[in-house]
């Protein structure tokens, strides 16, 4: 599969403003923004949130992941109700699974009371949904594929060697 | 400071030159700012399933010492790591030893081939112990220097040029460290009939060859007459980024090995168990690791050499390895003198040519093993030099 150098740079996680990325492809500022555009355009690229720390003491976040059951529909299957629960503000990801549930819906409050309202009042109350399972996370180690916990060491090498 | 007349150190000790490196990273040790293009290893840490695969063996107790030729499980990967990617049958009972790096199988290889006196071909610039680790072993080194203009790579006509009777060994590395350069399927032909021809035995390092960037790599061992002649050196420093596990092996015939191991046996034992357990892993796991390593180096290399032609220091593409080596004659300083003065002037490390040999005169060799943020930042800061000159 073809993956544009701009995206896998982008991948690569290097912290490259526009400019720089011109830079090293050889490409103009102009390439870049074109790029970035099309790739966002296509929904190849979804966005650019940045990734926080969960664990961090400002955060205040609570999670919980959810395995919610449903009622397939007729002409559809799990679209429409997995749709309508992932347009709520509260779900942070929603995937349909193999296994023993159907749904996997991560959910994000400011209190554990607030993320468990919200499953018992808006999730579990739509139509075709069976049940709902609900794990609320203690402690994150790895977060979107960055470690919170005693990452990599520092560059330590030797400045110069042969 | 060595004393000349220190008489108490060996004779052929004293007389070995002073690594220009050192100097040079006195310097750069002192400015802990300075954006370092001098560092002759990975800056990626060890991909984790190996480092975790260390760690389990060190939690199953494993901290014994192994047979002298290195763990047989070691061997057999070895062995069929070779095969696949070399095309070279070797056997991993008797023709595999396993080393403390590819810096021990060089210095066993030079140590049990050498007789006080017996010459040894090596093309420059080259890595830095190739001269000095002839000279320990009682013999006597000889440049065969090579050419900006023909990508660095030894140019068959010149080794016959260089050579002399009593010409044992020839110390071969492609791609070459400080060069970046490599050698093509044709040049290694005549390079392997001029071997056979004057029945020389060949030490191919070829720890950069995972690092082929056009084309791929072939060893000097698939030629014709050359397995029994070669020793296939090889480790796990630069493909896996495990220098600090100081682990390499050498491949070569059953007479020639077991010579090495006599000396290695004595003088080593065996190489770690946790580095083995660790290689072991790598071999069998680390594929995926290594391609998604050198796909990096390939892009900053086409970065690199762009932009010091575009600053006017004519630099050629580098084959392999994961160093640039650009000319900087054009500037009418020599290389210790650019590099000391971009240095305190732009706070960019780059190793001079010369530490490499006198044909590295003239030009300066810029490690891209280093994020692509810092590599931006050292070629602008090298523009702003050059053109302040």
């Amino acid at each position: 599969m073809f993956m544009s150098q701009v995206l896998q740079l982008l991948l690569d996680g290097e912290r490259l403003s526009t400019d720089q990325m011109a830079e090293v492809l050889g490409l103009s500022t102009d390439d870049i923004d074109q790029e970035l555009d099309r790739l966002s355009t296509e929904k190849v690229l979804l966005g650019w949130r940045p990734v926080l720390n969960p664990e961090h003491a400002d955060q205040g976040l609570v999670r919980a992941v959810i395995e919610v059951k449903i009622s397939p529909e007729r002409e559809g299957g799990f679209d429409r109700q997995a749709l309508r629960i992932s347009r709520f503000e509260e779900v942070d990801s929603c995937h349909l699974m193999s296994g023993g549930y159907d749904l996997l819906v991560v959910v994000k409050g400011s209190t554990l009371h607030q993320v468990a309202s919200f499953v018992s009042e808006r999730l579990a109350t739509i139509g075709g949904v069976l049940s709902t399972a609900t794990h609320f996370m203690l402690r994150s180690y790895k977060e979107q594929g960055y470690l919170l916990v005693d990452g990599d060491p520092e560059d330590v090498r030797p400045a110069v060697s042969p | 400071m060595e004393s000349e007349s220190n008489k108490r150190v060996a004779q052929h000790v004293r007389s070995l030159p002073r690594s220009g490196i050192r100097d040079f990273f006195a310097i750069v040790a002192q400015m802990p700012d300075a954006i370092s293009l001098g560092v002759g290893e990975p800056d990626f840490v060890t991909p984790w399933h190996i480092r975790e695969a260390t760690i389990f063996a060190l939690e199953k107790g494993r901290t014994s010492y192994t047979d002298n030729r290195g763990l047989s499980d070691l061997r057999r990967e070895i062995s069929n790591y070779v095969e696949t990617n070399f095309h070279v049958d070797y056997h991993p009972e008797d023709e595999v030893l396993v080393t403390v790096g590819v810096s021990e199988a060089l210095d066993l290889a030079l140590r049990a081939l050498l007789n006080p006196g017996d010459k040894v071909l090596y093309h420059q610039p080259c890595y830095v112990s190739y001269h000095p680790g002839a000279i320990l072993a009682h013999g006597h080194p000889i440049a065969v220097p090579t050419q900006s203009d023909e990508g660095f790579v030894l140019n068959p006509a010149a080794l016959a040029d260089a050579w002399e009777p009593g010409c044992k060994v020839l110390m071969l590395n492609f791609p070459t460290n400080p060069t970046g350069g490599t050698a093509s399927p044709e040049v290694l032909r005549q390079i392997a009939e001029f071997a056979c021809e004057k029945d020389l035995i060949v030490l191919s390092d070829e720890i950069y060859s995972e690092l082929t960037f056009d084309g791929t790599h072939t060893s000097i061992a698939t030629f014709p007459g050359m397995k029994e002649r070669t020793i296939f050196l090889h480790g796990f420093s630069k493909a896996y980024s495990m220098t600090g596990y100081r682990i390499g092996y050498a491949c070569g015939p059953v007479d020639l090995i077991e010579a090495m191991m006599k000396v290695h046996q004595y003088s080593m034992m065996c190489a770690s168990i946790l580095s083995q357990d660790a290689a072991t892993e790598a071999l069998r796991n680390g594929k995926d690791s290594v391609a998604q390593m050198k796909e990096q180096y390939h892009r900053r290399r086409d970065y690199v050499v762009r932009r010091f032609n575009e600053v006017g220091l004519k630099c050629h593409l580098p084959g392999g390895a994961f160093y640039a080596f650009p000319d900087i004659r054009s500037t009418g300083l020599d290389d210790q003198e650019f590099a000391q003065r971009l240095l305190s002037e732009q706070k960019v490390a780059l190793v001079p040519g010369s530490a490499f040999g006198a044909d590295g005169t003239g030009f300066v060799r810029a490690s891209y093993a280093t994020a692509y943020e810092k590599l931006v930042d050292a070629t602008f800061r090298i523009e702003a030099f050059v053109n302040s000159l």
